[in-house]
């Protein structure tokens, strides 16, 4: 596109003046740092923020992180994700700055002027920073952490230390350094949670669909599923599922996930019910378009919305739901950590090391926050009314 | 009203009947012999065998199911390893308690979550909103057991042993060692001691969600023509909230007493735990560790039963608020 068709299409767009302001080959050296001068807080934050961040990382212990590469699968893939981002981050922002800092032409799809919505939302857009910071320092992990999270040390003299210069979180009941530990708890938890959730939406969205497009017998046979297994308080269920089987990770991801589907579909058949009766599906009907091409291609992306928020939503509550689960001993097992674990570690220390359960509680507090602030705002996006 | 009732009911028993099958297909599935729990290396396999006839364990799947469906439905879950008992009667010893702690959370949640709600719609945008919305999603994202133990730490030991607080409250159990030797009023304290904390830890979470949801519902209202008019009419801002307003608004919060439910006696399982509240909660995890299956399996579906029929009881409130439902 030529410069003048630029300066008109953004002249067009209903959003905020361009403005190329300070310095564009900051972005050699600061990414994101122009276009946090520019007014993109969100973007420019999140890209700054990643490049100073995991710089750190990587010249904190230059030998460290080359000798990663020589280590286990997960400091590889450590390093990896490092100068991926580190990456990314650079070209993104120096792409962005030869385009010209400020927005873009406006797009005009249903995802695009949900995005924008999204953006206005400062609340939402630092929470979601907040959570992808969280996933990028699980990720991480190995190089960040100062020690072996499930290494014991000195019984005598380092246990249950309380929070120093050393052990910036202080140390748990076999020596172990509370602060690597949250990290690596990080991983099995927000994994956890990722994982059951996508279990969760890809069976309670095709069920759905398929229950409210084709209706009849298949329609009542899956709800009524549903219903008895929404009547079951999620966490009882869990319960006793676990209890006749052995608990671990695995076991548990796949339980939470096939105890959420049903909260899921019980969404996309009803914007399937009113999306059906539609124009355009009515149109996709008469071109002689097979059932099942409707409902993938035609019914589904368009009752996706209500299914991100809720899947957003969903992963904060099985996040608490793990924690839970191990909290009482079903869950994730020992060794490995995981804050649910570290909560109860920290039930029977209560009194004489408050820092066990605390901060491992915070860390839960702090996740599960970002991820209702990061569903609420993408209601808010969604819904029409709240537009400006 | 009488034909609605009927055909709220008529549809529970199916989830009931759909309950019971989950649980025993669950059991079915899971792997091992479940006979092996009382098996031991020493008895021969006619003995073993004998055993196994016993529990019935020979017999195929399906007369298996339908057996199991009729012990379920009049109450007979078998005898408890633990306990000693009939699985019902432990349950029965303990539900009291379960109640006691839910219903009082419960009360509380509602009361505290709807006068929240309400006071943050009159104020839209004003610092009181806000801070209560931040409050309010901050209660909302934490899990009950660390509230619990939070607590615990603050108003059972820093107070007691560290600020030395004139009052500070028990963090476990539901009576003081020394409660038989109380007088009565001294026992009726003291029992509301050691309510509060489990109470408080339990309710919190669900104030949260029900100040945010009234809230909303609030400010739908209160938008409304009626709302408008009883203010032109010259009545009392009071009146206006509380007597046209928030009668209106309360309508769908009734719905949340259905949707709380599963939330309220998860919660209890954690909340009991945490406190050793001596609840079906706690029986409930401590089956677990013991391996105690059949109190493990009649657990569950007690806590599902008593969500069907707190969402049956959430219905018929909402019919008898709202005519337009039972008409339809």
């Amino acid at each position: 596109m030529s410069d003048a068709g630029r300066e008109t299409a953004l002249a067009a767009g209903p959003e905020r003046p361009v403005r190329v302001r300070g310095w564009p080959w900051l972005s050699h050296v600061l990414p994101g740092a122009p276009q946090l001068l520019a007014g993109r807080w969100g973007s420019g934050g999140a890209a700054l923020l990643v490049w100073l961040g995991l710089l750190w990382v990587a010249l904190r212990d230059v030998s460290a992180f080359g000798s990663a590469l020589g280590g286990p699968a997960d400091a590889r893939l450590a390093v990896l994700i490092v100068v991926v981002s580190l990456t990314v981050a650079w070209t993104w922002s120096w792409r962005d700055v030869r385009r010209g800092v400020g927005p873009g032409q406006p797009g005009t799809s249903q995802w695009d002027s949900m995005a924008r919505s999204f953006a206005r939302n400062r609340t939402a857009v630092a929470a979601l920073m907040v959570v992808f910071g969280m996933y990028l320092l699980a990720l991480v992990a190995p190089l960040v952490s100062p020690f072996d999270p499930t290494a014991q040390g000195d019984l005598v003299n380092e246990r249950l230390l309380a929070p120093s210069g050393l052990h910036l979180l202080g140390t748990d009941q076999y020596a172990r350094d509370v602060f690597s530990r949250l990290l690596y708890g990080a991983r099995v938890s927000m994994t956890i949670g990722l994982v059951a959730v996508g279990i969760a939406v890809t069976l309670g969205t095709v069920l759905g669909a398929i229950a409210g497009y084709l209706g009849g017998w298949v329609d009542s046979v899956i709800m009524r599923f549903v219903d008895t297994l929404i009547a079951f308080p999620r966490l009882v269920l869990l319960i006793t599922i676990v209890a006749v089987f052995e608990p671990g990770v695995l076991l548990i991801t796949v339980v939470l996930g096939l105890t959420l589907w049903p909260r899921t579909a019980r969404i996309v058949r009803g914007e399937v019910l009113s999306l059906r009766e539609r124009e355009f599906i009515q149109a996709a009907r008469a071109l002689g378009y097979s059932k099942w091409r409707i409902i993938f291609r035609h019914l589904i992306p368009n009752a996706l919305g209500p299914v991100i928020v809720a899947a957003t939503l969903g992963i904060g509550d099985t996040i608490v739901l793990e924690a839970g689960l191990s909290f009482l001993g079903i869950g994730v097992q020992p060794p490995m950590p995981s804050w649910g674990t570290m909560v109860d570690d920290g039930r029977l220390h209560l009194l004489n090391a408050w820092w066990l359960s605390t901060f491992a509680g915070f860390a839960i507090v702090l996740t599960v926050l970002s991820f209702n602030l990061v569903g609420d705002g993408l209601r808010d996006a969604l819904d029409p009314r709240t537009r400006p | 009203m009488t034909k609605y009732l009927v055909r709220r009911l008529a549809g529970a028993v199916p989830l009931v009947l759909g309950i019971a099958t989950v649980v025993f297909f669950v059991v079915t599935l899971a792997p091992g012999d479940p006979a092996s729990l009382v098996l031991n290396p020493g008895m021969t396999p006619e003995v073993a065998d004998q055993m196994r006839a016993n529990y019935g364990l020979d017999q195929p799947v399906h007369v298996r199911y339908v057996k199991w469906m009729g012990a379920a439905l009049t109450g007979n879950f078998g005898t408890s390893h633990t306990y000693r008992r009939p699985v019902l009667d432990v349950l029965l010893t303990f539900l009291p308690n379960t109640l006691l702690l839910s219903g009082c959370a419960l009360v509380l949640a509602f009361m505290f979550g709807i006068f929240l709600g309400t006071v943050q719609a009159v104020r839209q945008y004003s610092l009181v909103d806000r801070g209560v919305s931040v409050l309010t999603l901050f209660f909302y994202s934490m899990p009950s057991f660390w509230l619990g133990l939070m607590l615990i730490l603050v108003f059972s030991f820093f107070a007691r042993n560290v600020w030395h607080w004139p009052i500070w409250f028990p963090a476990s159990g539901m009576t003081s060692v020394d409660y038989e030797f109380l007088s009565t009023g001294a026992k009726v304290v003291d029992r509301l001691k050691h309510l509060v904390l489990p109470t408080v830890s339990l309710a919190l979470v669900m104030t949260a969600g029900i100040a945010r949801y009234m809230r909303g519902s609030m400010l739908e209202v209160i938008q409304q023509d009626f709302v408008r008019t009883a203010r032109a009419k010259g009545l009392p801002e009071r009146t206006v909230v509380f007597k046209h307003a928030l009668r209106n608004a309360l309508i769908p919060v009734i719905t949340l007493l259905g949707l709380y439910l599963p939330v309220l006696f998860s919660g209890t399982v954690f909340i009991e735990y945490v406190f050793a509240w001596p609840g079906l909660g706690k029986t409930l995890v401590d089956a677990i560790s013991l391996r105690d299956y059949p109190l493990v399996m009649a657990g569950s579906f007690f806590f599902a039963v008593m969500v069907v029929m707190g969402n049956l009881l959430a219905d018929v409130l909402y019919a008898v608020v709202d005519p337009r439902i039972r008409h339809e």
